[in-house]
């Protein structure tokens, strides 16, 4: 049956030699007036797995928002050496997969068929390979044949799986996961962990859970106030109680 | 959480009917009810003909035979505003009866409207259960959008659906809260003046509203992050078929024929 | 029960095909100019109407006893409308009439128009209008004219079923009319402090969502016009046609809504007789025990839906 095709999104050309994000001196206000994100630089390269840390409203969800454009003006950030702007804004979404916290938000159709599709068909893809990218990116996430499963029926585990999906079908270079353990049970965050390490992408990660850090992420960035106060080998920040505890963080 | 069962109104199963294409069965559906509505007052053997066709795709669409029948009784209170009607036409007066200030002749020929109409609505309440029991919800929807209904009207009928699941997961919580904190003492009646508990009632509908709205910001920026540039696109697989042809016309035709052999 | 039917939801069968219609008519046509007027509005209206529609909806659930074991609940017309605009709001409720319909059978589907316009067109258009009547004035008067809307959409609604299944022969103007007007009276009440408790609560918590800049992108000033118009028809016909039903059959004779043919109301089929009656005594008296049973059965099953409701 027939798609609306708008236009498609045009061939990303990335740089491999220029790093896969990087944040250079980011600020942002919100129009209210609270100040989330201060003077903030970060570098990610491809194939780094990074868990962010840090306590609520530190300005870890701002800083996600703002890797794939949906807040801030583009200013202070690449991706794969393309500046952040109106004509690179398509491409940067589909190189940057972003999962938010809360799977109900993330998965707002009626099946797990059609919010996987969701963001191939906005690619401006044929239907052919819509189909083809939504059989993969249900087999990455170990979801094959819950396409025409209706989302509500799924549990929280399920439902974070396929939010998962619903980027990985854009095919991305990089992920980027709020919170993806909140909010499940032992078993189910297990599943998760095994499915987080064994994704081959770029992975930048929002958690509280740092048993998880310490188990998948070689790279952990602690923010605190908009700032990044921390960066460096997860190990060696998770052994600096003085540093965990001035910024609400327990050690695992 | 709530029983996920409480909006759902799939029978899942295999069955023909399951397997016509949902654009035919939205449809015939409409042209069942349309042929309800054409039939004459006082056709019993058009009304059993019509009758005797639901229960017979109660049995092919495996839902056992009594399956609409038992939920279909939701139509019928309405039923009250029709009682009227056996005072509403002049006939042979059959009863009279002097209620409050009405004098009240009831007549052959109200009743049998009166009759007619229920029979009329019990039909069509009936193979509108049959639709969804057979057709999920989604496939409803894109049914709808075969048929060309407006594209933005779909999508928000498409979210609504959605989110009924989980707006109402948050609306039992607020209850469940507020029964919770609205102890009554034995012997005395509590909660208030009426004022009073409309306005708690008001204060749950305006949370649930702004956790709606900002629900929807964060689907919004959800939808962005995914590539939406405010033109939704979909991918409708569901195609007609020879079979769902053949269906939807010989269909057409049998309720045609139906309506001739009433009226001449 | 969580989710309870309102007795303005009018099933099939109760409507004749030409009020069906007709009604079918108007609302398409004021839904299409909706659907092209926020089209227009900014591309964040999509995801913003769905879970609104949800939102009224669930709302729906939230009801309050208020007396005799009677609970009042929202319809949400007007709430809609003053929150999202009179477009928006129309397109919510009809969503929010046509899921009912569809999925619960709620509602008919060849008479969903007349439903549709009944509780989504009359009560955006009614609770914007007269809210943005009090536009410039203290927020004490903006809730008092919204809480007069909601209980005019409510009245405006089971005026116009109460004409719709009048028009269509299914009922007798001079008893339905009172009666579902002065249900509504009630439940009407229920909406309106409903509303007022959930717009003051949102003054309270968010007033910038109520801001009046905003208010004016959603609908210009003729809507105050159009809300006023169908409240006057509203508090004028309401007392006229409950008092003096004959007058109103004349008016609808004269302007053409019923004939005096076979389709009208009290003139239908003029010498028929129960065919599997006949003419005889007998007659009479089985029709009245079948009429008494029918009664009788849909007033026990009526008490049983009661007493399912409050468990």
């Amino acid at each position: 049956m027939p798609i609306t095709h708008a236009s498609k999104t045009p061939e990303r050309k990335i740089d491999p030699s220029q790093p896969l994000i990087l944040v250079e001196h980011l600020d942002f206000a919100y129009p209210d007036g609270h100040v989330a994100l201060r003077d903030l630089s970060l570098e990610i390269k491809q194939g780094e797995k990074i868990a962010l840390v840090g306590p609520n409203g530190a300005g870890k969800s701002t800083l996600m928002l703002h890797l794939n454009g949906i807040l801030g003006d583009g200013s202070g950030l690449r991706v794969g050496g393309l500046p952040l702007n109106k004509q690179n804004l398509p491409v940067i979404r589909a190189l940057i997969g972003l999962v938010f916290q809360n799977p109900d938000d993330q998965l707002f159709s009626p099946t797990v068929f059609e919010d996987v599709a969701f963001g191939p068909l906005h690619m401006g893809l044929p239907e052919d390979e819509v189909l083809e990218r939504v059989k993969e990116a249900l087999a990455h996430v170990d979801m094959n044949g819950f396409e025409e499963r209706l989302s509500h029926h799924l549990s929280t585990g399920q439902k974070k799986r396929i939010a998962i999906a619903t980027v990985l079908s854009m095919r991305p270079y990089a992920l980027i996961l709020d919170e993806p353990s909140a909010g499940l049970d032992p078993r189910a965050r297990r599943g998760l962990i095994h499915l987080l390490r064994d994704l081959p992408i770029t992975m930048l990660v929002s958690t509280h859970d740092l048993r998880m850090v310490a188990e998948l992420f070689p790279r952990m960035v602690i923010m605190d106030e908009g700032r990044i106060v921390a960066d460096g080998q997860t190990a060696k920040l998770l052994a600096d109680e003085a540093l965990l505890d001035a910024h609400g963080l327990e050690k695992p | 959480m709530i029983h996920n069962n409480l909006f759902d109104r799939y029978y899942a199963t295999e069955s023909p009917l399951h397997r016509l294409s949902p654009s035919v069965k939205v449809l015939l559906t409409v042209f069942f009810i349309l042929s309800n509505a054409l039939l004459p007052d006082g056709h019993w053997i058009g009304f059993g003909i019509s009758w005797a066709v639901i229960f017979l795709l109660n049995w092919v669409g495996q839902l056992g035979w009594g399956y609409t029948f038992k939920r279909s009784f939701i139509a019928l209170p309405f039923a009250l505003a029709a009682v009227t009607a056996i005072f509403a036409l002049p006939g042979k007066t059959l009863a009279e009866f002097d209620v409050l200030f009405w004098h009240l002749l009831a007549t052959d020929a109200g009743l049998l409207r009166f009759f007619s109409i229920v029979v009329r609505s019990w039909l069509s309440v009936q193979v509108a259960i049959l639709l969804v029991a057979t057709t999920q919800f989604p496939d409803l929807i894109h049914a709808l959008e075969h048929l060309r209904l407006p594209r933005m009207l779909i999508t928000v009928i498409a979210f609504l659906y959605r989110y009924i699941f989980v707006l109402s997961d948050e609306v039992l919580r607020l209850l469940r809260a507020r029964q919770a904190r609205s102890a009554v003492l034995p012997g005395q009646s509590g909660g208030g003046t009426v004022f009073w508990r409309a306005k708690i009632a008001g204060n749950m509908v305006g949370q649930l509203f702004l956790r709606s709205y900002e629900r929807s910001d964060r689907i919004y920026n959800a939808m962005l992050a995914r590539g939406y540039q405010g033109h939704l696109r979909t991918l409708n697989r569901h195609a007609m078929h020879t079979r769902d042809w053949v269906i939807l016309i010989l269909s057409s035709a049998a309720l045609l024929f139906l309506q001739i052999f009433t009226h001449f | 029960m969580l989710y309870s039917p309102t007795p303005l939801h009018i099933p099939d069968g109760f409507l004749s095909l030409t009020v069906s219609i007709f009604f079918w008519l108007i609302t398409l046509v004021v839904l299409s100019v909706a659907v092209r007027r926020t089209e227009k509005l900014d591309e964040k209206q999509v995801p913003l109407m769905g879970v609104m529609a949800a939102f009224i909806f669930a709302a729906q659930m939230i009801n309050f006893p208020v007396a005799g074991g009677t609970s009042g609940h929202l319809l949400g017309g007007a709430l809609a409308a003053i929150m999202l605009g009179p477009w928006a709001g129309m397109l919510v409720m009809t969503s929010v009439v046509a899921v009912q319909g569809l999925l619960f059978q709620d509602g008919g589907l060849l008479v969903m128009g007349a439903n549709i316009f009944n509780m989504g067109l009359l009560t955006a258009a009614i609770g914007f209008g007269l809210y943005k009547a009090a536009e410039g004035r203290t927020r004490a008067v903006k809730l008092g004219a919204a809480g007069l809307g909601a209980w005019l959409s409510v009245m405006a609604g089971a005026l116009f079923a109460s004409l719709q299944l009048w028009l269509s022969g299914t009922a007798r103007l001079d008893i339905v009319m009172p009666a579902m007007l002065g249900i509504h009276a009630l439940i009407g009440l229920g909406e309106a402090l409903i509303t007022v408790a959930a717009l003051s609560f949102i003054f309270r918590t968010r007033p910038d969502l109520l801001d009046e800049s905003k208010n004016a992108a959603q609908g210009g000033r003729g809507w105050v016009w159009v809300g006023g118009l169908v409240s006057l028809f509203v508090v004028f016909l309401s007392p006229f046609a409950s008092a003096a039903p004959d007058g109103l059959e004349r008016v609808a004779i004269n302007a053409g809504f019923i004939s005096t043919s076979a389709d009208a109301p009290y003139s239908i089929l003029p010498d028929y007789t129960l065919p599997f009656l006949g003419e005889t005594g007998l007659s009479t008296i089985l029709a009245g025990i079948v009429g008494a049973l029918v009664v009788g059965v849909l007033v026990v099953l009526l008490l049983r839906g009661r007493a399912k409701a409050t468990e």
